[in-house]
C-alpha cells in the first residue's frame, strides 16, 4: 500500500502538476511566437520604409542630391532599401539575439536569395495566394528547430520598383507599387524560445 | 641491485637532458615540432607556434580566432564578398553542410603543403560547385566551364571582388591601354614653419659633415625634427635609433610595415626577418640584413627616391626585379631621375608595390607591400589603373610571362570578362 501510495504521488508530482502549470504546449506558448514576430516584422517594415521614402526616394528622386546604389562604397552613393534590410540582418546574425530573418523572392537579383528550405518554398507560394495573411511554420534546419513566420514583402516605394524593373539580372521588368514582391522571413530558434513544445500555430 | 639503481639514474639522467634538450628547441626552433611546412604567408611566424596556436590544445576555435585577429580588419577593407556573416542565417544550413564556409581552417588549413595551393588555399579548386552549382543558368556565358577556373586571373575572388565585380569590368571595359591623363597622387610633404639648418643640429655626435649635410637637406630638417627628436626621445642619448622611434611619428608606415612581408616577424619576434630565411630569392651579399626603416632609408638623409627602388633591388635576386631596369616602367624612372621626364612620371618598385594613398586629403606611403597582392587585381584597380585601363590591366596582370620580364611587351594573355560582360549588355539591348 505504500509503495503504491508513493507511485501515485510521484505520478502527480512529476506529470499532472508541470502540465497543469503550463509545463507543456498551451495556448500562451504558442501566441508568444506569433506575436513576437509579428512585433519584429511591424519594426522591420516600418524601418524600412521610412529609409525608402524618407532618405531614398526624397534625396534621390525629390531633391536629387545623392544617388543609391547597388555599388554604393565606389559610386559614393546611398545603400539600396534592401542592403539596408540585408546588413541589418547580416548584423543581428552576428550577435546573440536569438532571432534571424532574411528577404526572399521567387524572383529575386541574386539567385542565393530565393526560396531554400521547405517551408520557405511553401510559405511564399501560400503568400503569394493569400498576400495579407502571414505563414507560420515549425522547421527543423541542422538540427535546430525553428519556429519560422513569412510576411509580404510589399514594393512600398518608388525606389524599389524602379530598381527591380530596370536591374539586368531581374527576372522582371513589371513590378508595381504596394506588389508583392518576396517575403521577409523571421525565424526564432526554439530553444531559446520555450523549447519545440512551446508552440502550437493557429 | 645495485647494477639496478644504477640503471635508474641513468635513465632519469638522459630523461632529464632529453628534456631540456627539446625544451629548448621548442623556443629556439620551434619549426622543428611542425607538423609540415608553413604557407609563405605564414612562414615567418613559425619562429612563435603560440602566434596562431594561442593556448595550447585549443582546437579550432583558438586558430579561428588567431586568423580573424590578423586578417578580420583586411578582409573588412576589402568588402569581403563573402563574410562569415552571410553563413550564419539558419536558411543556409544545407550549404553549410557541403562546405562549412563561416570557417576560416574550412579552405586555409596550415600545415599541409601537399595540398596547398593558391593564397593559402587547401581545397580543390572547384569549391565554388557547393553553392553555385547552377551559374550556368544564370549566367550562360559560364556554361561549360570548369568550376576549378572559377578563380582564375580576372575572374572571381572569394574575398575580394573590387577590381572584379561586374559592374566595375562594365563601367572600365573601354579603356585604352594607356589611359590619356595618368592619373598620379603627388608625394605627401610637410614643411614647418621654420624648418632647421645644420646650424640648428642639436647632435652630441656631430664629428661626421656627411651625416649633418645629409640630414640637413632631407624632409626631417624641413619638418622640424631635430636630432635628439630620434636619438635621445627619451632624454638620453643612443645612436643607434630603434624603429619604435620610427614610429612615434609615422605610426600608418609602420603599421603597414609589420603587416607586410618585410616586418611581419617583428611582431612575433624581437626583429624582422633574416633575409637568408626569405623563400624568395636573394642576393647573396644581403643574406645577413634585417628589413627594417634605415635599410631601405638611408640613415640621414631618408631618400624617398633610393627607397622606392635602389634599396629594393640591393636584396631581391628575381626574375621580376631583375628585369625592371631594362623594362618601360624602370626607363621612365630613370628618365625622371634623369631630368629628362617630369617629376612623378617615373615607375620605381614602390609606385606599384608600396603605392602612395589619399585619405581624407593626407597622402602617405603604403608600406605593407602585400597589401595589393591578395589578390594581384587588387594591384590593378589600385595603382595599374592610374596609367592604364582596366583591360590592358588585367590582361597584364594575368601573364605570368609577362610579370616575369616586368612588363616588357604587350600582355599575351586576354582575360575573357569584359567578352561576357559585352556580351551579356548586347544581349539585355
Amino acid at each position: 500500500m505504500g509503495g503504491i501510495m508513493r507511485t501515485l504521488v510521484f505520478f502527480l508530482l512529476a506529470v499532472i502538476l508541470p502540465v497543469g502549470c503550463g509545463g507543456g504546449s498551451s495556448n500562451d506558448a504558442g501566441v508568444k511566437h506569433q506575436q513576437i514576430t509579428d512585433a519584429l516584422f511591424s519594426v522591420m517594415e516600418a524601418d524600412r520604409q521610412v529609409y525608402a521614402d524618407l532618405i531614398v526616394h526624397r534625396l534621390e528622386n525629390e531633391e536629387g542630391v545623392i544617388k543609391t546604389s547597388e555599388h554604393w562604397r565606389d559610386d559614393k552613393a546611398l545603400i539600396l532599401p534592401a542592403e539596408m534590410f540585408r546588413y541589418g540582418a547580416e548584423r543581428v546574425s552576428e550577435s546573440d539575439a536569438a532571432v534571424s530573418y532574411a528577404l526572399i523572392s521567387p524572383w529575386p537579383i541574386n539567385s542565393q536569395n530565393n526560396a531554400r528550405t521547405d517551408v520557405e518554398k511553401v510559405g511564399i507560394k501560400a503568400l503569394a495566394e493569400n498576400p495579407d495573411t502571414p505563414y507560420y511554420a515549425t522547421e527543423t534546419l541542422a538540427g535546430q528547430h525553428y519556429f519560422t513566420a513569412l510576411y509580404p514583402d510589399r514594393a512600398v516605394s518608388q525606389a524599389c520598383i524602379q530598381c527591380h524593373n530596370d536591374h539586368r539580372d531581374s527576372p522582371r521588368d513589371d513590378f508595381e507599387l504596394d506588389e508583392v514582391m518576396g517575403a521577409i522571413v523571421i525565424r526564432l530558434p526554439l530553444e531559446k524560445w520555450g523549447g519545440r513544445r512551446s508552440v502550437r500555430l493557429e | 641491485m645495485p647494477n639496478t639503481r644504477i640503471l635508474w639514474l641513468i635513465w632519469l639522467g638522459l630523461a632529464l637532458a632529453a628534456t631540456a634538450v627539446l625544451s629548448t628547441a621548442l623556443t629556439s626552433s620551434p619549426a622543428m615540432f611542425q607538423s609540415g611546412e608553413l604557407t609563405d604567408g605564414h612562414h615567418q611566424f613559425g619562429v612563435s607556434c603560440s602566434a596562431c596556436h594561442t593556448e595550447p590544445f585549443g582546437g579550432g576555435p583558438v586558430i579561428e580566432k588567431a586568423c580573424r585577429d590578423c586578417h578580420q580588419a583586411d578582409l573588412a577593407h576589402a568588402d569581403d564578398s563573402h563574410p562569415d556573416r552571410k553563413f550564419t542565417d539558419p536558411r543556409n544550413a544545407s550549404l553549410l553542410e557541403r562546405i562549412d564556409a563561416r570557417k576560416c581552417v574550412t579552405c586555409h588549413t596550415e600545415h599541409r603543403p601537399d595540398r596547398t595551393h593558391g593564397a593559402g588555399v587547401t581545397i580543390p579548386k572547384n569549391f565554388c560547385i557547393e553553392c553555385h552549382s547552377d551559374v550556368g543558368s544564370e549566367r550562360p556565358s559560364h556554361q561549360g566551364a570548369s568550376f576549378k577556373t572559377c578563380a582564375g586571373s580576372g575572374c572571381h575572388n572569394f574575398h575580394d571582388n573590387r577590381a572584379l565585380y561586374e559592374a566595375f569590368l562594365e563601367r572600365h571595359m573601354d579603356q585604352p591601354p594607356l589611359l590619356d591623363s595618368p592619373f598620379r597622387l603627388p608625394r605627401g610633404d610637410y614643411h614647418a614653419e621654420a624648418p632647421l639648418t645644420a646650424s640648428d643640429a642639436d647632435g652630441e655626435s656631430l664629428d661626421d659633415s656627411r651625416v649633418l649635410d645629409e640630414w640637413a637637406l632631407s624632409a626631417h630638417a624641413r619638418g622640424d625634427v631635430n636630432c635628439r627628436d630620434c636619438h635621445a626621445p627619451a632624454g638620453e642619448w643612443t645612436d643607434r635609433v630603434e624603429k619604435n622611434v620610427c614610429a612615434e611619428c609615422h605610426e600608418q608606415e609602420m603599421d603597414g610595415f609589420i603587416k607586410g612581408r618585410h616586418g611581419m616577424r617583428a611582431a612575433v619576434a624581437d626583429h624582422t626577418l633574416l633575409v637568408a630565411d626569405a623563400r624568395l630569392p636573394m642576393k647573396s651579399e644581403a643574406v645577413g640584413r634585417r628589413p627594417g626603416c634605415n635599410q631601405c632609408h638611408s640613415d640621414h638623409d631618408y631618400d624617398t627616391r633610393r627607397a622606392a627602388a635602389t634599396s629594393c633591388l640591393e636584396c631581391h635576386d628575381d626574375e621580376h626585379s631583375r628585369n625592371w631596369r631594362d623594362s618601360p616602367h624602370g626607363q621612365l624612372w630613370q628618365s625622371e631621375l634623369d631630368g629628362r621626364a617630369p617629376k612623378g612620371s617615373g615607375v620605381a618598385c614602390a609606385t606599384c608595390h608600396m603605392p602612395r594613398q589619399e585619405h581624407r586629403g593626407t597622402v602617405t606611403v603604403e608600406h605593407n607591400q602585400n597589401a595589393f597582392l591578395r589578390p594581384v587585381e587588387t594591384m590593378g584597380r589600385e595603382v595599374c589603373m592610374q596609367c592604364h585601363g582596366l583591360p590592358f590591366s588585367l590582361d597584364s596582370l594575368a601573364d605570368d610571362e609577362l610579370l616575369k620580364n616586368n612588363f616588357q611587351g604587350p600582355p599575351g594573355v586576354r582575360v575573357e570578362s569584359f567578352d561576357w560582360v559585352r556580351e551579356r549588355l548586347d544581349r539585355s539591348d
